[in-house]
């Protein structure tokens, strides 16, 4: 297993996790972390955690009433149930869900949401802001025109790069893709690669995929979740060369598996 | 695999299945065409009792101008149904102006803030309250309010637009708190919590996602309320004072349409002129009751189509 760098604080920092739902473990992690500016992959099968853990870190379990967390999942430094206002957690912590989600606002208000919700009120600003995610996005050319149509009226494909940069423009600190190219053809998705590889300058990234090869495009370090636990991580580059601790890492990345 | 004379047999062959099938086809044909036919009939009826009227003795101007509704002056009658309609317009804004906040706040409350076991709770008592017979509420307003507001705001009345709004805007409230919430219902879960995924709070994301989302269900709600505003006839009798008058405040006493036609029809002739003037009175009702609600299904329509 390769250390994570170990001069800056992680930005995320689990100890001892453990969700529930009523009886049944959902995801049971010991140990983990994510550094700053880094992208990182979370892959493995259906039912093996990885939504869950996601969930926990932005206190979404709070939709939940089944879902029971227990340990301590840290974001800079302090454990996110310590956090009295939730909404300021939230604020920094950005997330795409797996399906396309474009609020029935207008294309500009969907991602004017955000700044508006932490108080941005100038209209230059704001016009600012929904040009820039939108074109970190990849969706600007295909929307300018059409700003102040119905959000939740764009293809599939339009409303997830529209969450994406919804997402954006809350300006955080950590961003949480839970499998984002769902919905999403080939080459958009290429596209919206490129710009979180460009991203991890500015945030850090975690990501949670059902495409490996998009983790090995991506990640800088990988981890394997599989039936709530967490069999692995490690360097991407290690990983995906045969170095690994556990060989069912190895038959999951090469699809031979079940 | 059976010979193909057989197969072609059991193709062809209406089982009892195929003849319950097409029974109810009918039976809940006839089920939804009753609605239309019963509609038109209405329609036909109060028309023909109405229309000619309308046509050979009535001064329409007159209809919709003169406040002095005088039908039983035997020189001369006069039919102006200004303050009525004065009455009635009054009576509803009061009546919306109480129920459109509260029912809308009720049902914000009941889908987006309350917990599971208050929200079940109020939906039982809110249905509850619908459920109320409207002469109760207008014995209500003739005893309870009636006293009330001479006392409290010292007037000589207690039977006006005040009362008979306030009754009409808490019979109205509950249908529209029902109808408000099943538009706040409609907007689907996932759009709450990507909101509140980035940090919106519940008013937040009630504000500035659910009520957007929700607006024309929202509307249609409202104009139910206005529509069951200018149907109600009972308890605006009893409540309004019933005195023909164009009011200069929410103190002074008015008469509604629908009371009108209920207190004076029984003591009239069929067939006479007072008869048919209340008919054209009727018209009148329906026509706007009927704009209404086809602007309230236009509109929750849209809805739809989104």
């Amino acid at each position: 297993m390769v250390a994570a760098p170990s001069t800056p604080p992680p930005v995320v920092e689990v100890n001892n996790l453990r969700i529930r739902y009523g009886k049944e473990v959902a995801l049971q992690l010991d140990e983990l972390s994510v550094v700053p500016n880094e992208i990182f992959g979370i892959i493995g099968p259906a039912g093996s955690g990885r939504t869950s853990f996601l969930k926990a870190v932005n206190r979404m379990d709070l939709f939940d009433r089944s879902m029971d967390v227990e340990g301590s999942i840290r974001f800079r430094g302090r454990d996110v149930r310590t956090w009295k206002n939730v909404y300021s957690l939230r604020r920094r912590i950005g997330v795409v869900f797996p399906l396309p989600v474009g609020l029935p606002l207008s294309v500009y208000d969907n991602v004017a949401l955000a700044p508006r919700l932490s108080g941005v009120r100038a209209k230059s600003e704001l016009n600012d802001i929904v040009e820039r995610c939108l074109r970190r996005a990849a969706l600007w050319d295909e929307v300018k025109d059409r700003l102040s149509s119905l959000g939740s009226l764009l293809s599939g494909g339009q409303q997830q790069r529209l969450t994406i940069a919804r997402g954006l423009s809350q300006d955080p600190d950590l961003l949480m893709l839970d499998e984002f190219s769902i919905a999403v053809d080939p080459v958009t998705t290429m596209r919206i690669e490129d710009v979180l590889k460009e991203l991890k300058q500015e945030l850090t990234i975690i990501l949670v995929t059902n495409l490996v090869q998009q983790a090995r495009r991506l990640a800088d370090r990988t981890a394997f979740f599989l039936g709530g636990r967490c069999i692995e991580i490690g360097a991407t580059d290690a990983i995906f060369s045969g170095e690994v601790k556990d060989r069912r890492t190895t038959d999951y990345i090469l699809g031979r598996f079940g | 695999m059976p010979p193909l004379g057989s197969l072609s047999q059991d193709l062809d062959r209406r089982d009892f299945d195929w003849y319950a099938d097409k029974l109810v086809e009918i039976l809940v044909f006839a089920g939804g065409f009753s609605a239309i036919i019963l509609i038109l009939g209405i329609f036909f009826f109060i028309t023909r009792e109405g229309l000619g009227f309308v046509f050979s003795s009535l001064d329409i101007v007159e209809f919709f101008t003169s406040p002095r509704w005088r039908p039983t002056s035997e020189l001369n009658a006069t039919y102006g149904a200004f303050a009525l309609m004065a009455g009635t317009a009054s009576i509803t804004g009061m009546a919306m102006l109480i129920a459109v906040p509260f029912s809308i706040g009720a049902a914000v409350y009941i889908a987006e803030f309350a917990g599971p076991r208050s929200r079940e709770t109020l939906k039982v008592l809110v249905e509850l309250l619908a459920a109320i017979p409207s002469v109760v509420w207008g014995f209500i307003g003739l005893t309870l309010m009636n006293s009330l507001i001479i006392e409290v705001f010292d007037v000589p009345v207690g039977l006006n637009i005040l009362n008979a709004g306030l009754i009409l805007g808490l019979m109205a409230a509950p249908i529209m708190t029902t109808i408000a919430e099943d538009a706040l219902k409609a907007v689907p879960d996932h759009y709450r919590e990507a909101a509140e995924a980035m940090g919106a709070t519940k008013w937040q994301v009630t504000r500035r996602v659910v009520i957007p989302a929700a607006k024309k269900g929202l509307a249609a709600a409202i104009l139910l309320g206005v529509g069951r505003g200018f149907g109600e006839t009972m308890a605006v009798l009893m409540a309004s004072g019933h005195a023909i008058n164009i009011p200069g405040s929410i103190f002074d006493s008015v008469r509604a349409l629908t009371a009108t036609i209920a207190a004076e029809l029984g003591e009239t002739a069929v067939g006479s002129e007072h008869y048919r003037a209340l008919f054209t009175l009727g018209i009148f009702l329906f026509t706007i009751t009927f704009v209404i609600n086809l602007t309230a299904d236009i509109i929750v329509r849209g809805t739809r189509k989104r």
